[in-house]
């Protein structure tokens, strides 16, 4: 098996600005609805791990998805969100779960 | 929440539990007592070895920045065996505080902490906490200062977490292992931090 076939080329990196996609497709999903259609910063990069989504069908998750830690601004988060403009809430993002 | 002690027949995912666990014992693939064995680990194992990290990072600046950098590696450097694990240590400053949730289940790093207390894995817990952490804190009698950023950690995929807390003052002196008492599964969970017991007061008073 290829190398390509076994990962994901990763696209971004620590510091850039992403999306979410707004989706909402059946099955198990590691994307907590409510984060998707938000922006955030790469915070890290965590490696490349099966896609859940396709593991959870019995599949082999191939090609592994690059794994991401999202910051996002509680306030973009929240509608009326209560607490200091500073705070923030940190998530993991599958790259296939990134809009360009 | 189901009443202890009353009699409640199993629900569809129990049953199937009993009877997967029952063709594997009767199948040879495992017995009884290993599955027991296994059980009784896990119950036993509390929040010490994470205790013990943070205790070890407060004192070696060194083996700090090798836990921030790698979670995984300073635990198995303590000789503490995380198999699979891939661990985020979280550090808590005078600008940030950081606290730990899994919104979808109950992602908690058993290896390090032990099982996840029952309000971990509450839905009022993780539905709270990633949208009021503060008032969620000062419930848990935890009052954040406005000036801090809150920093909440959703483990939502295959990461896991664990804060690094501040250091509490007037612990110059203390050797690791008293320094480890101080750090509580809540601390290290972000619910908490560590404090002084009361008790070591009136000592030094008398």
């Amino acid at each position: 098996m290829s190398l390509e076939k076994l990962r994901s080329v990763p696209l971004y990196n620590a510091g850039d600005r992403v999306r979410v996609r707004k989706a909402a497709p059946l099955g198990h999903i590691r994307t907590p609805y409510y984060i998707r259609g938000h922006a955030g910063v790469v915070e890290r990069v965590c490696g490349a791990f099966p896609n859940p989504e396709e593991l959870a069908q019995q599949r082999d998750g191939l090609p592994a998805q690059p794994l991401y830690r999202v910051r996002f601004r509680q306030q973009d988060v929240w509608p009326g969100y209560r607490g200091s403009v500073s705070d923030v809430i940190e998530l993991e993002i599958f790259q296939h779960w990134i809009e360009a | 929440m189901k009443q202890a002690g009353r009699y409640e027949p199993y629900s569809y995912f129990q049953l199937m539990e009993v009877s997967l666990r029952e063709l594997l014992v009767e199948k040879g693939v495992v017995t009884d007592d290993a599955i027991a064995g296994a059980m009784a680990a896990m119950r036993a194992r509390g929040p010490e070895r994470g205790a013990a990290m943070v205790a070890h990072a407060w004192l070696d600046p060194a083996y700090k920045a090798r836990m921030l950098a790698d979670g995984s590696r300073a635990a198995e450097e303590l000789g503490f065996e995380v198999p699979g694990l891939r661990l985020i240590v979280v550090e808590n400053t005078s600008q940030a505080h950081n606290v730990i949730v899994c919104t979808l289940c109950s992602c908690y790093p058993r290896m390090l902490l032990g099982l996840p207390p029952e309000w971990y894995k509450s839905r009022p817990y993780r539905s709270r906490v990633v949208r009021e952490p503060r008032k969620v804190l000062a419930e848990f009698g935890t009052k954040i200062s406005p000036k801090l950023k809150i920093r909440v950690h959703d483990s939502n995929a295959d990461m896991r977490y664990m804060v690094l807390p501040l250091r509490p003052e007037g612990t110059e002196g203390w050797s690791e292992a008293r320094l480890a008492t101080l750090v509580t599964r809540d601390c290290l969970i972000g619910v908490a931090v560590p404090t002084l017991p009361k008790i070591s007061k009136t000592r030094k008073s008398k």
